[in-house]
């Protein structure tokens, strides 16, 4: 009876340091990635160093589902650049290209006019009320460089979140069967 | 350890990074591709420039836009953005760009051409400091790629003016 409590106690205790163990390196996982984010973040000098394209108004130069490295620099804004911006209260970046720049003299302010490639006007339907112009303050980043269909992971997961369920589930049955 | 979530495991961390390392070696290529764009805008007509009715100068113009962009094109290029804008100085603004004209290029045949038309953007000033306002027509070109970096650059036209009046 003594040696059946043992053993049992034994089997416990392994089990639990398994497990701690286990937990401990999934948690080193999700912290080194969090890590190589905020490290792109200060690299980059953007809030958001790698954009997911939404929509189709970039087409036939960015597809929805392509994805965007922004980089942001002191560097005063120019027509042409292709730039990713917030506007106030809509909390979705816009990607859209620069095609009207107004700068300051004295302050080094600057108005600047958006416009998707293959949308037939220009943002000014998208700013928000009485807004005519983007500030310096709104443009989060210019982008690049690009890769081709990454992002439709980061769509899928939004748009249908039963998938993201699944996969979170599926991951954490994978770490908790396996026996290493 | 050969058990079919390891093996799937190894070959899509392998598929993922042997993709990476393509598509940046595709982009790296790009360095080495030898460009000499050429162009030249020619200005046929000012039709209009007026004040608009809460005081800004608008300006409409007719443009003769003839370039050679097919030296841009290398293996990796997707398309080519051209578009032209006019750039000035004044009291108020450093510098004011305003876009007249784009197009998407999504060849290496399209890359040659000759368009007239009238501006498909508005010129508006910000004030009224258009009349008799010497500006440059700059061509723009940024390349999109299959895939990696972007890059862009200019040609930069000085010496066009708009009339001292309205009309």
């Amino acid at each position: 009876m003594g040696y059946i409590g043992e053993t049992i106690d034994s089997i416990k205790s392994i089990q639990i340091r398994q497990l701690l163990t286990q937990a401990i390196s999934l948690g080193m996982i999700v912290t080194s990635a969090l890590i190589i984010w905020k490290a792109l973040m200060c690299v980059t000098g953007s809030e958001s160093p790698v954009v997911v394209v939404l929509s189709g108004s970039m087409e036939p130069g960015f597809k929805r589902g392509d994805i965007l490295f922004l980089h942001m620099s002191k560097d005063p804004i120019r027509a042409g650049e292709i730039v990713v911006f917030n506007v106030d209260g809509r909390d979705i970046p816009i990607v859209h290209r620069v095609i009207k720049v107004h700068e300051r003299d004295n302050t080094g302010e600057v108005d600047v006019l958006t416009k998707g490639d293959n949308n037939y006007g220009d943002d000014r339907l998208l700013y928000a009320e009485g807004q005519q112009w983007l500030h310096r303050h709104h443009i989060m980043g210019r982008a690049v460089g690009f890769l081709p269909y990454v992002g439709w992971v980061t769509i899928i997961m939004t748009e249908k979140p039963i998938i993201k369920y699944i996969l979170i589930g599926a991951l954490g049955l994978l770490v908790i069967t396996s026996k290493d | 350890m050969h058990s079919f979530g390891y093996r799937a495991n190894a070959l899509l961390t392998f598929s993922v990074t042997a993709l990476a390392f393509i598509c940046a070696i595709a982009s790296f290529s790009d360095k080495f591709s030898n460009q000499n764009p050429s162009a030249e805008i020619q200005i046929l007509n000012i039709n209009r420039l007026k004040k608009q009715s809460y005081g800004n100068d608008e300006v409409s113009l007719t443009l003769d836009i003839s370039a050679d962009l097919q030296s841009l094109f290398t293996w990796n290029t997707k398309q080519v953005f051209a578009f032209v804008a006019a750039e000035y100085e004044t009291p108020m603004n450093s510098l004011n760009q305003v876009s007249l004209w784009d197009a998407i290029i999504p060849d290496k045949e399209h890359a040659k051409f000759r368009i007239q038309t009238s501006n498909k953007y508005r010129f508006i000033d910000q004030g009224h400091n258009l009349r008799g306002k010497e500006f440059n027509l700059t061509l723009h070109w940024h390349v999109m790629p299959k895939t990696g970096k972007m890059f862009a650059d200019k040609i930069v036209m000085p010496g066009y003016s708009l009339p001292d009046a309205y009309k």
